[in-house]
């Protein structure tokens, strides 16, 4: 069945989509979108360094993530405004990492391939390394998930409670770096956030708790990665932005869809009131 | 004891908040902290749990010490959906009858499947109480509890707070700036600007010439009238009101 590459291809795409919800929740609830942005602009460096020692691509790419995790984490709050401290740093990572990309001579690396990701070239071994990355990002968030929440509330409440806000913004930010490390060859480092952040968009309307909003993420990003993924069959068209545009497509849809509901509901509920 | 601070001092960034506070508060006691705006209440309480360290000085808990706290404000961004429920389940699950019952504890029985974003100033504040009371303190910590109340919510509230507080026999740390409910009913009272500047019995507090400077009453203020009229009650006999 996984010699098929359609197969594998979607299999990644849900990996990823599940991965990503959960935290890509917390990004949308923190107002984090820019560190997973940087994050994964920094992960272009892993790219680097992975073919000048050539390691496999997984490896330098998390390594590089950690790393810029845990700096801007500790950083942060030091005299400089967290998105000037991520500016510095991703932008800084990217350029590196494409400049000494550069100076890599007889290698001759398709960079289009990491910015927008390359899903159908997903092997056996990339399949295992996005499962792998999903189910431990998931038994990370799902153990520290009640702690995770109730920092993101209001960090006074989870000290009271002794829990500390900083390991728990420190978890979530290595959970993260898994993310991206993983999600690189799916959807390439531009894209990765839209990954995290429209599918928790597009469910925020619709829940009532958080855990409704997390698991209607990871349903309609896996959705959009199966149906992008036959779009792109179809029409011949890049696949990693063809998942993106369903996505965003959702968006708009469900937002259409929640605005008339409301409208009608309101309609509905004055005339009952004039009937009465 | 409960907990204990020896010459606590508190800076943020270079600006010094707090300098040698000295507090003990024992099992089932009531402390209520005044103060001016900027007098470092908030700043003292949110040390206790941790969130501040003392630049100097320190604070002893006792072993067995379980804190309920209750913020002075909590904004719910509206990005994150959660029911009141929901919220009286974080950090641990307590079962349903128990959430049930510290709701009513704290006087907002029926708002359990309402979105903690559409309560309104009172309503959250009463949510937070009875969150605060699930955790099973034996030290409640309020900040300035009855700010969006009215005058007749602000006394139930303190009714309430009395009440939990013989039921459950825990001690209570509260920021007030409701000073006609200070010098009337409390206990024990701490005058906070910086530094403890007074403390003591309300009527010891309220005659300091401190605590008159800061507050800048004449001799005709209604509080202190009032605070007189009460001494002289207890000259003429042993009246206490249960507070």
């Amino acid at each position: 069945m996984l010699d098929d590459f359609m197969i594998r291809a979607a299999l990644a795409g849900v990996g990823v989509a599940f991965a990503a919800a959960p935290l890509g929740c917390f990004i949308v609830w923190r107002r984090m979108a820019y560190f997973g942005d940087a994050t994964a602009h920094a992960a272009m460096l892993g790219v680097a360094l992975s073919l000048t020692l050539s390691t496999p691509m997984f490896a330098g790419v998390l390594l590089v993530s950690l790393l810029m995790a845990v700096i801007v984490s500790t950083l942060s709050g030091r005299g400089y405004a967290m998105d000037t401290l991520l500016g510095v740093m991703a932008h800084s990572a990217l350029a590196v990492g494409l400049v000494s990309v550069s100076f890599l001579s007889g290698v001759r690396i398709d960079l289009m391939a990491y910015l927008f990701g390359d899903i159908l070239a997903v092997g056996k071994t990339d399949l295992a390394i996005i499962w792998g990355g999903a189910l431990l990002v998931l038994i990370i968030v799902g153990y520290r998930w009640s702690a995770l929440l109730l920092s993101t509330l209001n960090p006074d409440l989870a000290l009271a409670s002794g829990i500390s806000p900083r390991r728990e913004e420190l978890v979530l930010t290595i959970a993260l770096a898994i993310v991206v490390a993983v999600a690189i060859k799916v959807v390439g480092v531009l894209l990765i956030v839209a990954m995290l952040i429209i599918p928790a968009a597009t469910a925020r309307r619709f829940s009532r708790t958080p855990e409704t909003m997390a698991l209607m993420a990871a349903v309609i990003g896996a959705c959009a990665s199966v149906a992008g993924l036959r779009f792109s069959y179809h029409f011949d068209s890049p696949t990693g932005p063809t998942i993106v545009c369903v996505v965003a497509f959702l968006f708009i849809a469900f937002n259409v869809v929640h605005t008339i509901a409301r409208r009608m509901g309101a309609k509905l509920k004055t005339r009952r009131q004039v009937h009465e | 004891m409960l907990l204990q601070t020896r010459a606590l001092s508190i800076r943020i960034g270079n600006k010094p908040i707090l300098e040698n506070i000295n507090v003990r508060v024992d099992p089932g006691e009531i402390v209520t902290i005044i103060g001016p705006n900027g007098s470092g209440k908030s700043t003292f309480l949110r040390s206790l749990i941790g969130a501040l360290a003392p630049s100097h000085g320190q604070i002893t808990r006792s072993p067995g010490l379980s804190i309920g706290y209750v913020p002075q404000r909590l904004h719910i961004d509206e990005t994150l959906p959660i029911t009141v429920k929901r919220f009286l389940q974080l950090p641990k699950t307590s079962p349903l009858a128990d959430i049930r019952e510290q709701m009513a504890n704290a006087g907002a029985p029926d708002l359990l499947n309402q979105q903690l974003m559409s309560l309104s100033g009172g309503q959250l504040q009463r949510v937070l109480l009875a969150r605060a009371l699930l955790e099973k303190p034996n030290l409640l910590l309020l900040d300035e509890p009855t700010q969006g109340l009215d005058h007749r919510g602000a006394a139930a509230f303190y009714r309430q707070i009395d009440g939990i507080r013989q039921q459950l026999n825990c001690a209570v740390i509260m920021v007030s700036h409701d000073l006609q409910y200070v010098m009337r009913r409390a206990e024990r009272v701490i005058c906070l600007n910086g530094t403890i500047c007074c403390e003591g019995k309300p009527e010891t507090v309220g005659s300091s010439s401190e605590f008159q400077a800061l507050f800048g009453f004449d001799g005709d203020d209604d509080t202190l009238a009032f605070y007189s009229h009460r001494s002289h009650h207890h000259e003429s006999g042993p009246v206490r009101e249960a507070v």
